[in-house]
């Protein structure tokens, strides 16, 4: 009753394979970008743009990074906090080379950067499979990290070790940098990541992601119709590496301002995002908001509520955190396995029947 | 996507819960931890900070008649939680930030800059912040990194009377931005000195170092210098004392002395050393006060047993630097109410002698203090002390004395010169007195 797509006709192809074909989706997504990107800029603090948005939308890309990979193409990777601090690292190099580059060309050639770094670390999958293939990754991991505490060029000789970004525009206006104004950094990270997650669900709805999805569900199957594991693997692998290691520019130069690698980029940040695809639900764009909105925003609220609200003690709280943010996720895992992006899927049938369920 | 408008609406109900102190009181953030691996010397530094200003407020009715308030918010020794603290508390009139952590600090001096509120890093975060003309809003007094590094360095040569030459040195350090803080400057001090400088770094969190002691073990440096925090200072001494590592050739800086890291390894950790820049022990007339005021009365931050250990005293100390600084600024801008800029102007005109010290209960306790526009690093003074096992005690075994100015300004200017080109800041201008 509320949700339906009977009677939503189309009369070209072009109409009957867009985006989203049903017209209560499209409304919704449209009226949630308007929301964004015409309500939320004017109403903005730096409260919300540090503790909310910003890392919302930064772990929000990485998800849909590791979604690509893990979810759409079946390959387990633990390196995804290594291939942030490629293109942190990155960006810091492009950054202090060229001051008059647009930080939007910076977090893109940052991405690509990675890209290439995930194909030479996504050779081993196409010998290698399932938790053989996590071991391949993590290795990368702290390969990556070792690397950036290792060799003084990556950060510029500084004498402890840290890369902070300097200010840095778009057509003017300063989005790193502590001067930045929130409502700027706010839409330069909002714009990346719309943007690139309609690329994303464009891609996985196409031939490249048919191809991956092939693979995930039964690799010599998929080579026997012509697939080629070689060409889907390693485009997974790339693909999903310019997602995280955008992600890892943004964390870098526009949200913390400044990292370390064995800090900002350790193993724990590669199972938090590993985290957020499976809670939020592998293989589902709107999955990886969801685990990222679960893990990231989540905490947050839990603090304002026992901190601010109840007034409790700030190291009971903290742990009290873990436990319950711990809790919630066997909760899900048990209730839900296929994430909450599956939970959404539920509650569209339910909305679809009501209020006759029968 | 339904969810996620209601997680954001229950995330929006959520943070207009958070209560406001009242606009009236003197508030002191303090972005504290008290968990993870760092939380057990993150917490005894907590007590000291919020038991001196609970003790003003009890027997002083505050700091010039206005009370302090010490909001806490829980970093767990995390950058991004500290970006987060940051942010959600300098709304409230957050007065001086001090968060314990050099990656956090090295976070928040932009921040704290372009908003205009002064950050106090006593002891740690980035030390060419005392070049008060690039780092306006950072105070990094009464002494810095690379200040213990050269005490730590004089005591040595004073140890080998006076000559350092071919010794071996080992410098075992957090593999982070706090340890390879001192790393130039005994690059520097080993030039000058001519002993040879070895670099051990350990990974956060530390427990295992096993690699580390197996090295110096086959190496058998003539002294072993650490730069740690939190449970890797505990490792490291239990593994000096199971290598029978001469315990008074191993120094650490201020971070890795304190009771929490020498009691672990039980009478192996006897003789071990660390510099410090103030007093050890409870027997200053100020803790008198502070078992009446605060710790009989039920007020005490933690437990009250954490009362007179090193870290405590430093808490305590910091938190009594942070209220001089804000009477300074109440006297001087004749207001009660100070703001976040008043404060800093505060603290760069802080004066503190001895007699002073004493009146406030702690003789002898720190230097003497003199915050100037050009300098906001203090006199840059430090002491060895040592552990004695059995009576559980540290002891001051040397005089307060000076660091190695000469190699110290000349790398403070640079560092901090780098800094100011890197982000084009302009040198404050510091002639109108």
């Amino acid at each position: 009753m509320l949700y339906r797509e009977a009677g939503d006709f189309k009369t070209s192809y072009a109409a009957d394979q867009q985006t989203f074909p049903l017209k209560l989706d499209r409304w919704f997504v449209w009226g949630v970008l308007a929301f964004a990107f015409l309500v939320v800029p004017f109403f903005i603090n730096d409260y919300w743009e540090k503790s909310v948005l910003l890392p919302f939308l930064v772990w929000s890309m990485a998800a849909l990074g590791l979604n690509i990979l893990t979810g759409y193409c079946g390959q387990l990777s633990l390196g995804t906090g290594g291939f942030m601090a490629v293109g942190a690292y990155a960006s810091y190099k492009l950054m202090v080379a060229f001051p008059e580059l647009n930080m939007f060309v910076v977090v893109i050639t940052s991405g690509l950067i990675t890209a290439m770094v995930g194909i030479g670390f996504g050779l081993p999958s196409l010998r290698i499979k399932g938790f053989y293939l996590a071991v391949a990754t993590l290795a990368a991991q702290f390969f990556l990290v070792w690397l950036f505490n290792k060799v003084p060029w990556f950060y510029n000789y500084s004498a402890s070790g840290q890369i902070s970004a300097p200010e840095r525009t778009v057509f003017g206006v300063a989005v790193t940098g502590a001067a930045a104004p929130s409502w700027a950094t706010y839409l330069f990270c909002l714009v990346l990541v719309v943007v690139f997650a309609y690329v994303a669900r464009n891609l996985t709805r196409g031939r490249l992601g048919r191809s991956w999805m092939a693979i995930r569900d039964m690799d010599i199957a998929a080579e026997i119709i012509g697939v080629s594991p070689l060409k889907a693997k390693l485009s997974a692998f790339a693909i999903s590496s310019f997602y995280i290691g955008m992600s890892g520019a943004m964390l870098f130069a526009v949200y913390l301002g400044s990292a370390e690698p064995t800090e900002a980029f350790g193993i724990d940040k590669s199972f938090l995002v590993l985290f957020m695809v499976i809670v939020g639900g592998l293989g589902s764009i709107l999955g990886s908001f969801l685990g990222a909105a679960f893990l990231i925003l989540f905490p947050v609220l839990m603090k304002n509520i026992m901190v601010g609200g109840f007034g409790w003690p700030a190291d009971l709280a903290a742990h009290l955190e873990l436990v319950f943010i711990g809790g919630l996720i066997m909760l899900f895992l048990v209730v839900e396995p296929h994430g909450l992006a599956q939970f959404w899927r539920i509650t569209k049938e339910k909305l679809r029947l009501w209020p006759f369920p029968h | 996507m339904k969810l996620k408008t209601l997680t954001a609406a229950v995330v929006a109900a959520g943070l207009l819960v958070t209560s406001v102190p009242a606009l009236a009181d003197l508030n002191f953030p303090m972005l504290s931890y008290r968990t993870g691996a760092y939380g057990a010397n993150g917490a005894q530094f907590a007590d000291g900070y919020a038991d001196y200003f609970t003790l003003l407020n009890e027997r002083d009715g505050g700091i010039g008649g206005v009370k302090a308030v010490t909001p806490e918010c829980e970093t767990g020794y995390k950058t991004d939680k500290g970006v987060e603290c940051y942010e959600s508390t300098k709304g409230d009139g957050a007065l001086v930030y001090q968060p314990l952590s050099t990656g956090i600090t090295y976070q928040l001096i932009p921040k704290v800059t372009q908003d205009n509120i002064p950050m106090h890093t006593m002891g740690y975060g980035r030390t060419s912040a005392a070049n008060g003309k690039v780092f306006s809003n950072v105070f990094n007094y009464p002494a810095n990194y690379w200040d213990a590094a050269s005490v730590i360095v004089k005591h040595l040569s004073d140890v080998e009377k006076g000559d350092l030459k071919g010794k071996k040195i080992t410098l075992v350090y957090h593999n982070s931005a706090y340890g390879k803080e001192p790393i130039r400057t005994l690059e520097e001090l080993s030039k000058k000195h001519g002993f040879e400088l070895k670099l051990l770094p350990v990974d956060h969190p530390g427990q295992e170092q096993k690699s580390q002691w197996l090295q110096i073990r086959r190496e058998r440096p003539d002294f072993v210098i650490m730069y740690g925090w939190g449970v890797m200072n505990q490792v490291a001494i239990k593994e000096a004392a199971n290598i029978r590592f001469p315990m008074e050739n191993f120094v650490g800086v201020w971070w890795s002395g304190s009771e929490n890291d020498v009691i672990p390894a039980g009478e192996g950790a006897n003789g071990y050393k660390a510099v410090t820049f103030h007093g050890v022990g409870a027997d200053y007339p100020i803790f008198k006060d502070i078992a009446k005021h605060v710790k009989d009365a039920g007020k005490a931050a933690g437990d009250g047993s954490n009362i007179g250990k090193v870290l405590y005293n430093r808490g305590m100390y910091a938190a009594l630097l942070a209220a001089e600084a804000a009477a300074t600024a109440q006297k001087m801008h004749d207001t009660k109410d100070i703001t976040s800029a008043q404060m800093r102007d505060g603290m760069e005109n802080l004066k503190i002698d001895e007699a002073r010290m004493t009146e406030l209960g702690l003789p002898g306790f720190g230097p003497e203090i003199n915050v100037t526009c050009e300098n906001h690093g203090g006199p840059g003074l430090a002491a060895i002390q040592q552990w004695d096992a059995k009576a559980e005690q540290w002891k001051l075994i040397t005089e307060f004395v000076e660091s190695d100015r000469e190699i110290i300004d000349a790398l403070i200017a640079e560092d901090s010169a780098a800094y100011a080109k890197e982000n084009k800041i302009e040198d404050q201008d510091c002639s109108k007195g």
